[in-house]
């Protein structure tokens, strides 16, 4: 049903098990006990980067199945994201399994951006179920919008760190004990920010847009939820965010955390400002935060993810980076 | 709303540590250099070398190292401490030769390695021949007419 | 004392590198090809000449010295056989550096996996 001018709430749409498989960097991090499997080099024993990320997917993918007893035969829709051009990498997978798929791309926003496609999908009862596949790999993404990993350039402190991960999450109208209750579609926010380097602020004010339109869509306001966890905003893009409700005299720094700060730490790991990518919320979300919520810490949670939408040829372009973010509510039943 | 953004953005600008940065890549582009001279010491003086052969040798050496120490992934991290202290030298020119064509290899020999290697120090070449060309003919005439 | 020279020449000038990154939010590449081009022009009255003779390998290891090389190579060749040695000579002394690059990068391309 659709609220207000950009959301909708859902009255049938739970999430279920989930699997997160991660890279080396991640499990060194602190919620490296949370995760499902690891590897332990960033090739995940592949040829290439991208067929590193593609085993990360398909890895996900197939415990996801386990963790839900479920056949590939009982998925009505598979909806997949990642970064590479083309989103590649789901694709590639896919091959190899017998279901309905639909690839997205809304930058590292698409994690949401696939909830709120398979909540209204659900909702509406034209399927009954949806797996939500995301990925993200440091490897394919230096490769691909920035340098070779051997580069000997200087990356500022304002850069951030693409969280090597795949995740599948399986959502159904079958009851669990966490509901997928609202979401908020973000509009594409420029704030004129060029700086490739510095991509949490270009995507906070995105953020900003997406969480008050969320607020005025339900008549709600930051102390309604026990967390608003952001996607990799990370340690600049958060202060960021959370100076620009401050000018809105909103406070929500007691409710805010950021996955790109959650899934390393910073003191101990070379990570620059935090985590980004497809992969950092979802990572989190479906380790850390789902634990949470299951274990009664965590009643009302609003996720929301971010998105960079830069390219390397329209930067060359001269041009500036908007942002675009998702949002969704999960409440513990 | 717009202009509330643009202060908050301007106020939240990172800041980047000038002073540390430039100490840094003062001191390892130093030492970088530094090395490459005592490689030109020891042609010219145990070797009994000319000058110039000294530092093609000094060079050939200092690219080898380049390329050696990217492939041994030890390069990004010194550069990610001494910034243009490991771009500026030539060292630098082989790093991102090395860097590039290592990535690529996915791609196999031809359409990986070989086709991407000058993807990144390509830059030094046309910008060096291209300057060179003009420089080099505006000297020569200007030589030519006055003499 | 050639040593110190070096250390301080060759510092100076990834050190001006540095700052021009960090104030103008420069990349890498413009930095080398700005310096390229800095090392030709200085060519003009015989600068980075002199810059080589004080600071040794301070002065011709920057990437500024591929600049430099070029015209002189291109000079020499044109003052002997007329403009056409622009052309012809223009490589001729980065042909070392130039050549030990491609090869090197070439064999540690076959040699090296990247890693993170």
């Amino acid at each position: 049903m659709k609220v207000g001018k950009q959301s909708f709430d859902y009255k049938n749409v739970y999430l279920h098990n989930s699997a997160v498989v991660v890279g080396p960097t991640e499990n060194e991090g602190p919620l490296s006990e949370l995760f499902d499997f690891h590897y332990d080099k960033l090739d995940c024993k592949q040829k290439s980067w991208e067929q590193a990320e593609m085993q990360l997917y398909r890895n996900a993918f197939n415990i996801c199945l386990n963790k839900n007893n479920l056949e590939v035969k009982d998925i009505d829709i598979v909806i997949g994201g990642d970064l590479n051009n083309q989103i590649i990498i789901g694709n590639y997978v896919m091959r190899d399994y017998d279901v309905p798929t639909i690839g997205l791309f809304d930058a590292c926003a698409t994690s949401v951006a696939g909830m709120i496609v398979s909540g209204n999908m659900i909702d509406a009862k034209n399927i009954d179920n949806a797996i939500v596949a995301i990925s993200s790999h440091y490897g394919t993404s230096e490769k691909q919008y920035r340098y070779p990993v051997e580069y000997g350039g200087q990356k500022p402190e304002s850069s951030t760190f693409t969280v090597t991960a795949g995740t599948s999450a399986f959502f159904s109208k079958e009851k669990s004990k966490i509901k997928l209750t609202k979401a908020t579609v973000g509009r594409v926010i420029d704030a004129k920010i060029n700086d490739p380097l510095d991509l949490g602020r270009a995507m906070a004010p995105a953020a900003f847009y997406t969480i008050k339109q969320h607020f005025l869509d339900f008549n709600t306001s930051p102390n309604d939820y026990d967390l608003i966890i952001t996607g990799d905003l990370s340690y600049y893009g958060s202060k960021m965010l959370i100076d620009l409700f401050t000018e809105d005299n909103i406070d929500i720094a007691n409710v805010h955390k950021d996955a790109g700060m959650l899934i390393y730490d910073r003191d101990r790991q070379e990570v620059f400002s935090g985590g980004s990518g497809t992969g950092c919320l979802p990572a989190v979300l479906y380790s850390l935060i789902r634990k949470q919520m299951l274990d009664g810490e965590l009643k009302k949670v609003l996720v929301v993810a971010t998105g960079a939408l830069l390219n390397p040829i329209i930067m060359s372009q001269k041009e500036t980076i908007p942002g675009i973010a998702h949002a969704v509510v999960l409440e513990r039943m | 709303m717009e202009q509330k953004v643009q202060k908050v953005k301007n106020a939240t600008e990172p800041k980047r540590p000038l002073l540390k940065n430039t100490f840094q890549a003062f001191m390892a582009g130093g030492a970088i250099c530094m090395v490459a001279q005592v490689f030109i010491e020891i042609f010219q003086e145990l070797f009994d070398l000319e000058k110039e052969l000294a530092n093609n040798i000094s060079v050939a050496i200092m690219v080898f190292l380049g390329a050696l120490l990217t492939g041994l992934g030890v390069y990004d991290k010194i550069g990610q401490y001494a910034g243009a202290g490991t771009i500026v030298p030539i060292t630098g020119f082989a790093n991102s030769m090395t860097s590039s064509a290592i990535e690529s290899k996915s791609e196999g020999l031809v359409q990986g390695v070989i086709v991407n290697m000058f993807k990144l120090a390509g830059s030094v070449i046309v910008t060096g021949v291209v300057s060179a060309f003009v420089v080099g003919s505006l000297m020569y005439f200007y030589g030519a007419l006055f003499g | 004392m050639s040593l110190v020279y070096a250390f301080l020449i060759g510092g100076a000038i990834c050190g001006i590198g540095q700052i021009l990154m960090d104030k103008f939010k420069l990349l890498p590449v413009h930095i080398t090809s700005l310096f390229v081009f800095l090392g030709a022009v200085l060519n003009i009255g015989d600068i980075y000449d002199k810059l080589i003779e004080v600071g040794g390998a301070g002065a011709s290891l920057p990437i500024s010295s591929f600049g430099h090389s070029l015209v002189h190579a291109a000079l020499e060749e044109a003052n002997e056989v007329g403009y056409i040695g622009i052309a012809t000579g223009v490589l001729e002394m980065t042909s070392a550096g130039i050549t030990a690059a491609i090869v090197f990068a070439f064999f540690a391309a076959l040699i090296f996996k990247p890693r993170s």
